[in-house]
């Protein structure tokens, strides 16, 4: 194996190559930035920096929404419209990790085989992987990433139901919500924590009957909630399956403006979250890692198991020990 | 020490594929549940896939392993060409795996191409998991 591994054509693995082929337009090197930061290996912020400049360029378009609602078809009649005006589209589709085993089944793909040798698109599938607040991050680096390759948008598949998933899409500048005929009470569930994010609502699968009735819900809730001062958001009907209403939308996201008091609000909101994020995950893994590394940890694991002290002031006492230094 | 082993947060990502025509899908299911529940990130394609779009899919995520799925008897010009497509690109590091209907006498033939093991029709999901992960920590 290892033999074969020395010979191996393969493409050099440094920091410092693999920003300089993202700027190259390499695709292979995109890829495997990708997955170095994603994982998180020494050196990624550096690496991050280092793409940093070369970002701002992008539109990024979130699409959310229940499952099974038809938002990877959309995502794939989207880019391919995209990719036909001349535009080069970079897809994140997540979905989520298992809390037990940490794997993941990532089948977004499934519904995007007639894109997948168009060489203006990369689609590169993510998994959550269970830290809450952590997923937006990740995203948000894979966002810069294709970003600085060249794409000219980003479109981020995520299930719009647990935190987490929801989170991501505040990595986009425009936030899409995916419902179909028949969630009438759907909607009303949806409401909590979605209203605030959702730019835009789209009816699919609007080749089916009920469609009339969903887009009467949903009105109905734009307007009460436009009474306590939320933008009115646009409505409209697809069909992904017949490759209906796909020009109209695909118009519409890029002609979108949302008032500019608007954009810079959500702006601060989202700088601000993203640096409390960093913030929070690294002063995290630096503590905890010194803890594993001395054994004070498992020291206070069996303490704890023996009964012989509480989880609060064990936290307390390594909290004051660290901020004593 | 070796740094995948050192960082808790790398993830081994495998592409389970189905090339070519047959249209029994089953097995592929098996395989990619079975090794999502063994902690692996599991990028599923369906069926029906040309060779050209599973190179693509491969490089686009980085996967550590290529698993394919050839119930159709035509495994070796359908490696073959995955293999080939690898190289070309540069990816020649992603290991190649093959399950399904394979006659004996042709696991020799798929390992001489660059096949790095076969798995025929009945396997534990579990014996290709140990595999993958055995394969990979030792990079
Ligand atoms: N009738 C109809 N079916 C559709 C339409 N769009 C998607 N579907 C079907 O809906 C099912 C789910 O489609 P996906 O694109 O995988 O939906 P999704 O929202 O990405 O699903 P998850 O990622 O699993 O949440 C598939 O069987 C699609 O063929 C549509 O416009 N009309
Ligand atoms: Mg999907």
């Amino acid at each position: 194996m290892f033999k074969k591994m020395e010979k191996a054509k393969q493409i050099e693995n440094s920091w410092d190559s693999l920003v300089a082929g993202v700027r190259a337009g390499n695709v292979r090197a995109m890829a495997r930035l990708i997955t170095r930061v994603e994982d998180r290996e020494p050196g990624w912020k550096d690496a991050m920096k280092a793409i940093w400049p070369h970002t701002g360029n992008a539109r990024i378009f979130g699409i959310t929404g229940s499952p099974g609602t038809g938002k990877s078809s959309l995502t794939c009649e989207i880019a391919a419209e995209l990719v036909s005006r001349g535009l080069s589209v970079g897809i994140i589709a997540v979905d989520p990790s298992s809390p037990f085993t940490g794997g993941a089944l990532l089948g977004d793909r499934l519904r995007m085989k007639k894109i997948f040798n168009l060489k203006d698109i990369f689609i590169r599938s993510m998994a959550t992987r269970g830290m809450l607040g952590g997923l937006s991050q990740a995203a948000r680096d894979v966002v810069r990433i294709m970003d600085a390759f060249g794409k000219d948008i980003i479109l981020i598949e995520t299930v719009g139901v647990g935190q987490d998933e929801i989170e991501v899409v505040k990595a986009a500048d425009l936030v899409m919500m995916v419902c179909i005929p028949g969630q009438g009470d759907g909607i009303q569930a949806l409401k909590a924590g979605v209203m605030e994010i959702a730019d835009l609502y789209i009816i699919n699968k609007a080749d089916l009957p009920g469609t009339d009735e969903v887009m009467a819900d949903i009105q109905g809730m734009l307007e009460l909630s436009s009474e306590i001062g939320y933008p009115v958001a646009p409505v409209l009907k697809t069909s992904a399956l017949k490759n209906q209403g796909i020009k109209d939308l695909v118009e519409t996201l890029l002609t979108h403006q949302a008032g500019k008091n608007k954009q810079e609000f959500k702006r601060g909101i989202q700088v601000k979250e993203e640096i409390l994020t960093l913030m929070e995950r690294e002063v995290f893994r630096s503590i905890r890692s010194r803890w594993e590394h001395s054994g004070e940890l498992a020291e206070a694991v069996q303490q704890m198991i023996d009964k012989k002290k509480d989880p609060y002031s064990t936290v307390t006492e390594m909290l004051d020990h660290i901020l004593k230094e | 020490m070796d740094q995948k082993k050192m960082n808790m947060e790398k993830k081994i990502r495998v592409l389970v594929a189905k090339p070519g025509l047959d249209g029994h899908e089953r097995g592929a299911h098996v395989v990619a549940y079975g090794l999502r529940d063994a902690g692996f990130e599991v990028i599923y394609t369906g069926l029906r896939q040309t060779t050209k779009q599973i190179v693509n899919t491969a490089i686009q995520e980085d996967v550590d392993v290529i698993g394919l799925s050839i119930l159709s008897g035509a495994h070796l010009s359908l490696s073959q060409k995955v293999i080939e497509g690898l190289k070309t690109q540069d990816a020649e590091d992603i290991i190649v795996i093959v399950g399904g209907i394979i006659p004996e006498e042709d696991i020799p033939l798929l390992k001489a191409m660059g096949v790095c093991e076969v798995f025929t029709a009945g396997t534990p999901v579990s014996a290709i998991s140990d595999f993958i992960s055995a394969s990979i920590s030792s990079n």
